[in-house]
């Protein structure tokens, strides 16, 4: 393909009340630190870009609370994308405006996806992720929410394709079979997607290895995301990215 | 400090931008006004999706304001679709006419790749300049689009990327320049090109 165009590599931070988290399936969570600096950091080891989902139990609107995404954006300047809570325009407005780039949705497009179009509308596609939690099926997918907890009755490739169709402008593809594993993404699942959509495709969910990210590339995924090997220090974001740039796949060379 | 003026064109999140130019020294200010730009020295004009909207916001007394102000010596950085209002003519949903301040047409990318094109890219083939004083060659910025200048007639090319095609991701003449990436969320390379904007347009012989 004629382009110079770089796969993305992208940490994923999970927050809750202002503070990065990390536990299995939302329990046991350990306090991995501000969000701000976690950010910067990874920034610094060349991540393409950030992903935070707001894991807050209550989401309840205190303006306060969003300070770490002003704090993130006013020293790291990279795309940041910030999911979590957002059920009406009014909600990603203020996510944006504290500072996100884009706007993360999962669970609220599903029981009413409107709201994609009037995202897409206000805001453009380019702010407007769609995240799809999906569990595999003796045939296909279906979405989930609630952490895998909540089955919804939708195939979720076929939901993609609406998303995409009512301005999604790029898909969070998490499988939730792989999620935690660190044995890799579902690329049959990636496959399956990026069959049917043009828009970027960004892997989640199993990311463990370099291998691993190569793969889900190879699959079709124009970005892979990963949290537990970064925030583990199995592996900086550098490091990933060179064992990737020498497995050919083009990468952004980040100078100084 | 140096001071930027941000146009409002009513068109997506200003604020990321406003951040950057602070994070680089301006005192920025974000302004719909057309007094504040008519006597801005260093403006700013940002824009994110289809080309028509902020077309039609500008028009009228903000477009006077602009021209009035180049026309006293300001300097002016496009940057994505306020990049492509400065040329002669959209072609996005219809043909649409532009600011005209650069010669070229935005059409939309070649097929065969995937729009639109997001992510990180490369220049290439910079030309000399002051814009990118400290950018190091083939740095890497942030797009997010699927129009652009396919050419820029006349010289005014000043780096082209890659996708699909080769497009002019980089165009200016005299005062008047601009950039089809954001190089407020470009990490070191954007910071560095957005001050070196704000150094010339208060360069104290600037314009001369």
């Amino acid at each position: 393909m004629n382009t110079g165009l770089t796969c993305r590599v992208i940490p994923c931070l999970d927050v809750r009340d202002g503070r990065v988290v990390k536990g299995v399936k939302f329990e046991n969570l350990r306090d991995l630190g501000d969000p701000a600096e976690a950010a910067a950091r990874y920034a610094e080891q060349g991540a393409d870009e950030i992903v935070f989902l707001d894991v807050t139990a209550s989401h309840e609107e205190r303006d306060a609370d969003r300070d770490w995404i002003r704090r993130t954006a006013e020293q790291v300047f990279i795309p940041l994308s910030v999911g979590g809570g957002v059920r009406r325009v009014e909600d990603a407005e203020r996510l944006l405006r504290s500072g996100a780039d884009k706007v993360g949705l999962n669970t609220s497009p599903i029981d009413r996806p409107e709201l994609l179009d009037e995202l897409a509308r206000r805001f453009g596609s380019q702010c407007v992720v769609l995240s799809v939690d999906a569990l595999r099926k003796p045939e296909g997918w279906e979405v989930v929410t609630h952490g895998g907890r909540r089955p919804r009755g939708l195939d979720a490739v076929e939901w993609i394709v609406e998303g995409v169709e009512r301005g999604a402008g790029e898909i969070l593809l998490t499988s939730i079979d792989s999620d935690g594993t660190l044995d890799g993404y579902d690329l049959e699942l990636l496959r399956a997607v990026c069959a049917r959509v043009d828009v970027p495709v960004i892997a989640s969910g199993g990311a463990g290895r370099p291998e691993h990210l190569a793969a889900a590339l190879e699959a079709g995924a124009a970005a892979v995301l990963a949290a537990s090997i970064f925030h583990e220090n199995t592996y900086t974001v550098g490091e990933v990215k060179a064992e990737l740039a020498n497995r050919g796949f083009p990468m952004r060379e980040v100078n100084g | 400090m140096s001071k930027a003026t941000v146009i409002d064109a009513g068109i997506g999140n200003l604020d990321n931008l406003a951040r950057a130019l602070r994070h680089v020294g301006a005192e920025c200010e974000v302004t719909t006004d057309a007094e504040t730009v008519a006597t801005s020295r260093c403006l700013v004009l940002p824009g994110v999706g289809a080309f028509r909207p902020p077309r039609e916001a500008l028009r009228g007394a903000l477009e006077d304001a602009l021209r009035h102000a180049l026309d006293r010596g300001a300097w002016l950085l496009g940057i994505c679709v306020g990049y492509q209002l400065l040329f002669e003519r959209g072609e996005e949903f219809g043909v649409t006419d532009g600011l005209g301040l650069l010669p070229g047409t935005i059409t939309r990318l070649p097929g065969g790749v995937p729009l639109p094109h997001i992510g990180w890219n490369a220049l290439h083939d910079e030309r000399d300049h002051p814009l990118f004083e400290g950018v190091p060659a083939g740095s890497y910025f942030y797009f997010v689009h699927s129009f652009a200048p396919l050419a820029a007639p006349n010289g005014t090319a000043l780096a082209l990327t890659t996708h699909g095609a080769r497009f002019v991701a980089v165009a200016g003449r005299d005062r008047v320049m601009g950039t089809q990436f954001h190089p407020e969320k470009s990490g070191a390379a954007g910071l560095r090109l957005l001050a070196n904007f704000l150094g010339l347009s208060h360069a104290v012989d600037s314009g001369n």
